[in-house]
């Protein structure tokens, strides 16, 4: 299964075609001769049904997924995809309704759009929502620009610094950076936690806000988080919650009441939307009474008859794209919602952090915890096996890992912990498959010192080995060109 | 397991949680099973009018193409749709493969050099496009964007540069286009923006166009709709520098306005200085050809404040089905797609320009969509249409308010001359 699938355009057979179009049954119009295409689109490929199909299947078994296997992965909570989410997104009435006919004829979307809302708005602590933004980054993009837009409708010019932690994700500081405002990098302490001396060095007049992930990326709780938001509020900033991780905390803590003035919520992530390979995603966002008129629109609003209509907000910083977010990923997280009720959405959280805190137990006297206390719903520990030779590093773990059958967890992230490995188990993986990987993962520090070898080759049972990353950079093949291939072939 | 962790109760797990704060009241409906859920969802999705229920004529950025059952059918495959962003390219190779694919059947429709593995939506490459423009064309500050590109799409381009130091011109008087456009390039501009078929279905002649922008040092980008271009002329045949386009006619459903696919190509010597993913080939340790993300010092996650957007998930799934649906369509069928949409708009054109008090008002060539002057408000006509099961046209009072009375039908492969005929009718009637 696992061998070598030719390009589709290597499949291709003059004169075939892969699908049934209707006959023309309106008479031919003129063509306009001077602005066709020349080429005829000669280079397309030409194959039928089941050639494409046969394909695109056995390319999908060159990938490892959610539906095949466990993904330890910190920071991007690969849980399960429940499939009635799938069914639910492909009803007609969703599927095939057009985004701008009449409001009158989208009732039912309007109505799922507004709960949706409303749900998130609850579960955050925030009383206004918007479900535009198209993925985490965006919803970050949506609320720097509202920050912004806040401060310029007071009179407030001067604010062109927003804080980040030293640990935060890299999205944070390049949305800063597009919204054409100064990154300044906060510290941390020696538990993990914001360093509230370096914060208070340099929150000023200047600063614009503060961007947060908490749990932040070691997994930790930040224990000060009321002390973080009083003391960016106290010189007039405001808190950004980045939600990446917000499986840590459903029916735990709203970050509303914490003291963070807005939010962005990762509905594939934390609301069980697929990864569908990088994307798509949702970065809804849920903020503070302040700053709910300057929320992107459109956003749903229902009328005193009950009914519900597109409505913008009064001082929108604008729309972040075409229509109204990604609808499908909307009906996925409502029906998710819809399913677990409130205890079943603290029972996530519970969950979660237990078998994050299991791992973790099992694990740190071999791989030691980058901050030794209790985690949340992921843990940072090292690859840093005792007695193990130096050239082994947390890459070869890792990939090792996938000669057992498992992702490897997200590695080197945060960059401030030295061979991180940061391992998100989810809520709804078993006892006995976070067993099996804790073995797994103590089998392989035994091969560390043992057999080091078998970790600087691995992996060797996935469809291809360890790649060369430099030259697919320096030698650029970004489409199909036979005799590029060729040469790398024969090279 | 709590006693592994050394806790006696999972409320233990979350000590370090403001106690005040701790443990809120949720406030939600309470859970339901799948039989009861599906119930809701049935009588939620049953509200709205749609594709598949009714005849549609609605277009302006979202179109009702024929989307073939094998797109879905693969879409479904948990092996794509479970998977996690291919950064581990020893199992990833499938998702990787297929934006490979994806790059190349986008740079031989398209006629450009490159692809990136996808935007948002239409309306967000466009506006990266400016981002970009103004990363390689240092120290001008000033977009230049079409009246007739979509108004949608326009303003997104404003959300996105609201808070850098530029100027957007050029689109604020009603029923200017393409040369207005063009009289507004100067020495501080970066970017051109014209769309064609532009949002009132006109396909321009930009034969010399990019040249013109060139000239003057600026860079030309072109929105195009995938599926004109079975029949008409490339952004790469125009000579365009960047060229972006929505995705969503090519396999993807209407989905109430998401996801959709956002294309963005542009020139090979660009490269470094595009947003977003890409994928490379290059072989793995035993010499056999493997394909991997590559170019990544472009990226957030390594370059971070220097990154070339903060872009991280994208729409890799719809990237999927439009590589899917191309494969099936390959060379005929992208070409009969673009002729039926053609001859069948120009049927439903010329049997409404026969009806007294309709016009057609969309100049020169139009390709799937087009413009209507209407004896009476849209907003009456499409009541009309709706009681006979038909979706009608984009009302275009709001955006175009000059144009009195008027709207905008999109006619695709998926309607029938039984479809036109019945439309005719009820607008006869009117």
């Amino acid at each position: 299964m696992n061998t070598y699938e030719p390009h589709i355009y290597e499949l291709s057979t003059p004169g075939k075609h892969g699908a049934s179009l209707p006959m023309l049954d309106v008479p031919e119009s003129t063509l306009p001769a001077d602005l066709l295409r020349q080429d005829g689109l000669a280079d397309f490929p030409e194959l039928t049904e089941p050639e494409v199909v046969r394909h695109y299947t056995r390319i999908s078994q060159r990938n490892y997924s959610v539906d095949t296997g466990y993904y330890p992965l910190g920071s991007c909570t690969m849980k399960w995809n429940p499939k009635l989410n799938e069914e639910a997104a492909r009803m007609a009435g969703f599927a095939a309704a057009h985004p701008l006919q009449d409001a009158a004829d989208a009732q039912g979307a309007l109505q799922l759009i507004y709960e949706l809302q409303e749900y998130l708005g609850e579960i955050a602590g925030f009383p206004a929502v918007s479900l535009q933004p198209a993925a985490g980054a965006h919803g970050e993009f949506a609320g720097i620009l509202v920050f912004r837009a806040y401060h310029l409708d007071r009179g407030d010019h001067d604010r062109v610094e927003v804080l980040v932690p030293t640990s935060a994700h890299g999205t944070n500081p390049a949305t800063a950076a597009m919204t054409g405002l100064k990154v300044v990098e906060v510290k941390g302490d020696a538990r993990g936690n914001v360093d509230l001396d370096d914060l208070r060095a340099k929150v000023s007049p200047r600063t614009a806000g503060m961007m947060l992930t908490n749990p932040n990326t070691l997994g930790l709780f930040d224990e000060q988080i009321v002390e973080i938001c009083e003391i960016v509020h106290s010189v007039g900033g405001l808190m950004y919650g980045d939600g990446a991780n917000f499986n840590a905390i459903l029916g735990i803590a709203k970050p509303g009441e914490l003291g963070f003035d807005f939010m962005h919520y990762n509905l594939h992530k934390t609301f069980s939307t697929p990864h569908g390979g990088g994307g798509p995603g949702s970065g809804a966002v849920g903020c503070s009474a302040a700053l709910a008129p300057f929320l992107p629109g459109p956003v749903v609003v229902k009328n005193a008859d009950g009914s519900y209509a597109l409505a913008n907000p009064e001082k929108a910083i604008g729309r972040m794209k075409a229509f109204h977010g990604n609808f499908g990923m909307l009906v996925r997280a409502w029906t998710y919602i819809r399913t677990l009720g409130a205890a079943g959405l603290r029972e996530v959280s519970e969950m979660a952090v237990l078998n994050a805190n299991y791992v973790r137990v099992k694990l740190k006297d071999v791989y030691p915890q980058a901050i030794d206390r209790i985690c949340m719903h992921e843990s940072v520990l090292k690859g840093q096996i005792a007695g193990a030779p130096k050239d082994v590093r947390t890459l070869d773990i890792a990939k090792r890992l996938i000669d057992y059958g498992f992702h490897p967890p997200t590695i080197y992230f945060p960059l401030i912990v030295s061979e991180a490995l940061m391992i998100e188990p989810t809520e709804t993986e078993s006892k006995q498959t976070l067993d099996v990987f804790i073995d797994t993962m103590l089998q392989i520090a035994r091969e560390a010192v043992e057999t080091p070898e078998l970790l600087h080759a691995a992996p060797t049972t996935a469809p291809v080995r360890r790649v060369d990353e430099v030259r697919a950079a320096r030698q650029p093949i970004l489409r199909y060109d036979r005799e590029a291939i060729a040469r790398v072939r024969s090279e | 397991m709590l006693q592994a962790v050394g806790v006696a109760d999972t409320a233990d797990l979350f000590v370090d949680v403001p106690a005040a704060k701790r443990f809120p009241t949720l406030n939600l409906p309470a859970p339901l099973s799948e039989p009861e859920l599906v119930r809701e969802l049935l009588a939620l999705s049953g509200q709205n009018a749609n594709a598949h229920s009714h005849t549609i004529f609605l277009g302006a950025g979202a179109y009702n193409h024929f989307v073939p059952a094998a797109v879905d059918q693969i879409l479904r495959r948990g092996e794509f749709y479970t998977a996690y962003t291919p950064y581990q390219p020893e199992i990833s190779q499938g998702t990787l493969q297929s934006i490979f694919e994806y790059q190349s059947l986008i740079t031989s429709l398209t006629g450009m050099e490159i692809a990136n593995a996808s935007h948002y939506d239409g309306a967000t490459a466009l506006a990266e496009a400016a981002i970009m423009a103004l990363n390689v064309v240092r120290g001008r500050r000033k977009i230049v964007v079409a009246r007739n590109v979509n108004p949608q799409y326009r303003a997104v381009l404003r959300t996105y540069l609201q808070a850098l130091d530029v100027t957007i011109t050029g689109d604020e008087t009603p029923g200017t286009g393409v040369a207005e456009a063009l009289a507004q390039v100067d020495d501080q501009t970066a970017l051109v923006i014209l769309q064609s078929p532009d949002f009132m279905g006109q396909i321009h002649d930009l034969r010399g166009v990019a040249e013109q922008v060139q000239a003057q040092g600026a860079l030309l980008c072109l929105h195009f709709d995938p599926i004109a271009l079975g029949l008409f002329q490339t952004p790469g045949q125009v000579g365009a520098d960047i060229a972006t386009a929505e995705g969503q006619p090519l396999g993807i459903g209407l989905n109430f306005g998401g996801p959709y696919l956002g294309i963005f190509t542009t020139k090979q010597k660009h490269v470094h200085k595009i947003a977003g993913r890409i994928v490379g080939i290059t072989k793995d340790v035993d010499g056999q050809l493997a394909y991997v993300l590559t170019l990544r010092a472009r990226e957030q996650d390594i370059r971070r404040e220097r990154a070339t957007s903060n872009i991280c998930t994208n729409q890799a799934l719809m990237a999927l089905a439009s590589t899917v649906y191309m494969s099936l369509m390959g060379k005929q069928g992208m070409r009969r797609v673009a002729e039926l949409c053609y001859h069948r708009a120009h049927y439903a054109a010329a049997e409404i320009a026969k009806l007294p008090g309709y016009r057609v008002i969309t100049p020169g060539t139009f390709f799937k969509e087009f413009a209507v002057a209407l004896p009476r408000p849209a907003a009456e006509i499409n009541a009309a249409l709706r009681s006979q099961g038909i979706i009608g046209g984009y009302d275009l009072a709001s955006d175009e308010p000059q144009l009195g009375n008027a709207m905008l039908l999109a006619v695709t492969e998926m309607t029938s001359k039984a479809d036109i005929d019945r439309l005719v009718g009820v607008l006869g009637g009117m």
